[in-house]
């Protein structure tokens, strides 16, 4: 492992679970909420984060030394913007319809405090590598979040995954839906999801008993 | 009219944080004390009530398609609309700036209570977020901006310190340790979006028929809000015809 030193690995691994930037860190949560009524929109937000927060980071880190305190926040969220435009127009031009169903949370991302705080908390104080690093890190760790709600919410709410009806088809009432199964509605509706992550943050915190607060 | 259904829609039913989730990480972080989020909620109140109708402006005489017609006949087709996300949250960064200078001048008493949010909430989504969505709601005229701006700063104020309030309430009571704090917050809240969907049949009600109105419940929230819209559109035509 030439490239990655142990604590570089950390860097990768913690935000999965230990320091999860959702679970733990109570950031971007707003579109932890918004875009999982299905798989594929979670997916597609968690690629865009990715690119925005890892060459956003690499960025800020690049320039820090010449950033002027006091326009700090100013400068990276101008960085965010241009990173988020792109992504945007990207969308629009290869998945129109999915850019429709994630309308105004692609525009969000700027303002999505993972990148804000990652930047603030990260990038500004360490090297290119090591923010890139860190941004690839916690957009994955966010990335997993939301594929799991997404998952629950999709398979249970429309009987579906990825758009593919996965139990059978509730019209012709075969698979699971000849047995009177019906799908639950209620889970593409807002507050499931909060209660979603509510039920995940439960679970992660009955395993590690360091993260919960007294 | 449009004015009192616009205020009374994004206050309950568009709820900012319970029907679109925006500003919620500031909503988590800042729901322990009733009296730390009050000060939070007004400064959103403020801040909304000042840059959604200056991001109209930005629109209309800028950003959309043929905006840039009143310079000249020839710029008809220029559609910045592109730069949106890079104009609205500069202009939002520089109101709070400009606003959190001006009232330190003159207002001390409520720069101390106001002030240290101010700056957090320069990047707070639910400021970009009223601004984007005044844009895709295509609200059309400058008051209505204005009242889009105040209904959906009141509705946030009410959503946090309706939590602020239950959350001081239940450090007291028996809740599961790995559930503490954050995850009976998270549980709480999507409790009360529930009863917060109570108010979706709120405005569509009175001497209108039946029909124009129907909640699909399984399509997701996005499309259900068009829906109502158009119902409520088909509503209002319905009525003008028959006047």
């Amino acid at each position: 492992m030439g490239l990655l030193s142990k604590k570089d690995v950390k860097l990768i691994t913690d935000p999965l679970a230990d320091n999860n930037p959702i679970t733990v860190q109570v950031l971007g949560i707003c579109s932890a909420l918004a875009v999982t009524a299905a798989l594929k929109p979670s997916i597609v937000m968690a690629i865009a984060v990715m690119f925005v927060l890892a060459i956003g980071s690499t960025i800020i880190s690049l320039i820090r030394n010449i950033i002027p305190p006091k326009i700090r926040i100013i400068v990276q969220l101008v960085i965010a913007a241009a990173l988020v435009i792109i992504v945007d127009q990207i969308l629009k031009a290869f998945a129109y319809e999915l850019s429709k169903q994630l309308s105004v949370f692609v525009g969000l991302i700027i303002t999505n405090c993972i990148i804000m705080g990652r930047f603030e908390a990260f990038a500004l104080a360490n090297s290119p590598w090591r923010s890139f690093l860190d941004g690839i890190g916690n957009s994955v760790g966010f990335g997993i979040i939301l594929i799991i709600v997404g998952f629950f919410r999709e398979l249970l709410g429309s009987g579906s995954l990825l758009g593919y009806p996965v139990l059978g088809s509730s019209v012709e009432k075969t698979g699971v839906y000849a047995y009177g199964y019906e799908n639950n509605g209620f889970m593409l509706l807002a507050p499931m999801a909060l209660i979603t992550i509510g039920i995940i943050i439960w679970v992660q915190r009955s395993r590690n008993t360091a993260l919960i607060e007294n | 009219m449009e004015h009192i259904e616009l205020f009374f829609k994004s206050i309950f039913i568009d709820n900012l944080i319970f029907a679109t989730f925006l500003g919620m990480c500031s909503y988590l972080a800042v729901s322990k004390k009733v009296a730390t989020a009050v000060g939070l909620g007004a400064a959103v109140i403020f801040v909304l009530a000042i840059t959604v109708p200056l991001n109209w402006l930005l629109d209309v005489y800028l950003l959309k398609d043929g905006a840039l017609v009143w310079l000249g006949p020839e710029y008809a087709e220029y559609d910045l609309s592109f730069l949106s996300f890079i104009m609205f949250i500069a202009t939002i960064a520089t109101m709070v700036q400009l606003v959190e200078i001006i009232v330190e001048k003159f207002a001390p008493a409520l720069y101390n209570s106001l002030g240290i949010f101010l700056p957090l909430i320069a990047v707070n989504c639910a400021i970009l977020g009223g601004s984007l969505f005044m844009q895709s709601r295509e609200i059309q005229t400058l008051g209505l901006a204005f009242n889009y701006g105040v209904s959906s700063g009141i509705g946030w104020f009410l959503a946090i310190l309706a939590i602020a309030a239950i959350r001081e309430k239940i450090r007291y009571s028996n809740v599961p340790a790995p559930l503490r704090g954050l995850g009976i917050t998270f549980i709480i809240t999507g409790l009360m979006a529930i009863g917060f969907m109570s108010f979706g049949g709120m405005l569509t009600g009175g001497d209108e028929e039946k029909t124009t109105e129907q909640i699909v419940v399984v399509e997701p929230t996005q499309q259900k809000v068009e829906i109502t819209k158009e119902a409520i559109d088909i509503a209002k035509n319905e009525k003008e015809i028959k006047e």
